[in-house]
């Protein structure tokens, strides 16, 4: 891809996120319940009711609203959390790199099974193993993550207590990391004992969340595999004596992944919506963790600029399936 | 030519169907009998016996038989009042999901051109979402309640339905006894529900019952994050989230309502895939 497709690409992306914050925006005030009423303490009068009103902006119409919103949305003014008290977007700032780790640990984990599982099936012949990979991906699919989830909790940290199971770091560990991004700043700093420790944190919820992508995609990529597998060019390479395994990475890998990445592409944004559960259930204090929160609190403008932070994320997804299409297969390169 | 219901093995032979209806069938069972056959009322708290362990481990008190949770409420009977729950969204919201997705791939997949591209197009962007988030925020918008939690799963999976609904429409209307029934002057919704849909029973029932499993899971989901039902509720996701608290004192807490949802989502998973192998005909080929 060219600088100018890719300069296109991101120019399209503008729409989509306007339409999302349109969507987002007007979706938001529908909702029932008045979060000033819930953030007033009781006696509180008329007065100071209207007051508050007119400080979150909500006395306006609400086309009236949404242009103010819209206009501080562009200098990364996403308003104030109402539960937080506190700016909404260094809120988000704060927490996401924790999500950001937990997703890239948790892709990266699916990824690695992924490529084990599915060339480990179409390497062999034999009955078994093949079977066995049919067998690992149907199961690792078809449990959510939130039940792969309770299950670790249940048997890595409390019947066989290998792994803490809530938070991203032991409170009581003195460390003097300045970023947010603790296990990269911890590698960068060659720290690895705190980068053991971190890990600890992570490793249950990132593979709660990677198995089930897991499951799918190597189902996928071993049909893929397979199918490539048939090809004349394959053929071609197994006649000119090179090894199986030889040829499924060098020649065949390559072209089984292209449709498995549009899937990829899609069970990553899965991922990435299954860290507020997961975030949820190990106590994690990433964003996903916090948008429930909001929901329940009914904070408004933290529940928009975490939707608002996933939907760019997702963007950026495809943004990224998008260039490795053209890294993968050279002839859509000049498209 | 042999009876045509000899090309379908008997549904009695195939071992995950029967298990599987069997385990869902006794869910159903208990769900509905849960007030005669729950020992203790659900909600009736006993402070002084808190956090009693289940009968296989030691100390436990036999009047609770799989032990209690921190306020000293009896698990096995919200447990069982919990499989009410459970299923009445999992029944409630699969319906909604598979009438929505029904009558949506029915159209798109017999009457094809710019309608079918429009639904296609919006099965498309529905799919895009992750739905663990989308079913959130739904239900921030609709409000908590079991109510919003059955509209919030029928308005995110209805496109499963969608799409497999209309790509089998697509292929029976390419059928002689479509056109059978065209050439009788049959129009075109008599078709539809007279001769096309009785043929998509096998297919609607297996995408019925992995849905069942799927609200089961999204309903514990929402109980579990706070957003279904009160905490005094005895849903398997409150259980869950109670359990969650005590799971280092009282594990049992979270096991139970989480076995619960396994074998019942694994029973249902079982039961689509064996309504799918018996009477697809694709497959016996």
């Amino acid at each position: 891809m060219s600088l100018k497709q890719f300069l296109q690409r991101l120019l399209l992306a503008l729409p989509t996120l306007f339409g999302v914050s349109l969507v987002v925006f007007f979706l938001m005030r529908v909702v029932p319940g008045d979060p000033i009423a819930m953030m007033t303490p009781p006696g509180a009068t008329e007065a100071d009711v209207a007051q508050l009103r007119a400080l979150y902006g909500l006395d306006k119409p609400i086309i009236t609203q949404y242009v103010i919103w819209l206009g501080a949305l562009f200098q990364g003014d996403l308003g104030t959390s109402i539960s937080l008290r506190q700016d909404v977007f260094s809120l988000i700032l704060e927490r996401m790199p924790a999500t950001l780790e937990l997703a890239f640990l948790s892709t990266m984990i699916a990824i690695a099974l992924c490529l084990i599982l599915s060339l480990a099936g179409a390497y062999f012949r034999d009955r078994i193993i093949p079977r066995a990979v049919d067998a690992i991906a149907s199961t690792a699919q078809a449990v959510p993550d939130f039940l792969w989830g309770l299950i670790f909790i249940l048997l890595l940290g409390v019947a066989w207590p290998l792994f803490p199971i809530s938070g991203r770091i032991n409170p009581r560990l003195d460390h003097d990391l300045v970023s947010q991004f603790y296990l990269f700043e911890s590698l960068i700093k060659l720290d690895f004992s705190l980068a053991l420790e971190l890990l600890r944190h992570l490793l249950l919820p990132a593979i709660a969340l990677a198995l089930p992508m897991t499951g799918i995609v190597t189902r996928l990529l071993k049909v893929s595999l397979e199918e490539t597998w048939k090809q004349d060019y394959i053929t071609m390479a197994r006649a000119r004596g090179f090894s199986r395994w030889y040829i499924l990475r060098k020649e065949a890998l390559r072209n089984a992944l292209i449709p498995t990445v549009t899937l990829g592409g899609v069970q990553l944004t899965f991922l990435l919506g299954g860290t507020v559960l997961i975030e949820k259930l190990f106590s994690y204090p990433g964003i996903g963790n916090m948008a429930i929160g909001a929901v329940i609190q009914r904070d408004l403008p933290l529940i928009q600029g975490l939707i608002l932070t996933f939907a760019v994320m997702f963007i950026v997804i495809n943004l990224l399936i998008d260039l490795s299409y053209s890294w993968l297969n050279p002839r859509m390169r000049h498209g | 030519m042999a009876d045509a219901t000899a090309h379908y093995p008997s549904p009695w032979r195939d071992a995950g169907l029967v298990t599987g209806s069997l385990i869902v069938i006794s869910f159903f069972a208990i769900a509905i009998l849960a007030h005669w056959i729950s020992p203790h009322d659900p909600l009736e708290q006993d402070l002084i016996s808190n956090l009693l362990p289940p009968f296989w481990v030691d100390q436990h008190d036999p009047a609770f038989l799989l032990g209690t949770d921190s306020l000293g409420r009896d698990l096995l009977s919200r447990v069982i009042h919990g499989a009410r729950i459970a299923l009445t969204v999992a029944v409630l919201a699969a319906g909604f999901a598979a009438v929505l997705g029904t009558v949506m791939g029915l159209i798109a997949g017999f009457y094809g051109g710019w309608i079918d591209s429009f639904i296609s197009r919006l099965v498309d962007i529905w799919m895009s979402f992750p739905a663990v988030l989308l079913s959130i925020v739904l239900v921030a918008v609709l409000g908590t309640g079991l109510h919003s939690v059955v509209i919030a799963i029928g308005i995110i999976d209805w496109t499963r339905f969608c799409r497999v609904i209309r790509a089998e429409t697509k292929v029976q209307r390419e059928q002689d006894y479509v056109a059978a029934g065209r050439a009788l002057g049959l129009t075109g919704p008599a078709i539809i529900l007279k001769e096309i849909l009785p043929n998509l029973l096998p297919v609607l029932m297996t995408l019925f019952c992995l849905e069942m499993g799927i609200a089961v899971v999204v309903e514990a989901i929402l109980s579990f994050v706070g957003l279904s039902l009160s905490s005094d509720a005895p849903t398997w996701g409150g259980l869950i989230e109670e359990g969650r608290q005590y799971v280092h004192e009282a594990w049992w807490v979270m096991l139970i309502p989480m076995l619960c949802i396994l074998t019942l989502v694994i029973a249902l998973n079982a039961c689509g895939e064996g309504i799918r192998r018996v009477y697809d005909p694709v497959m016996h080929k």
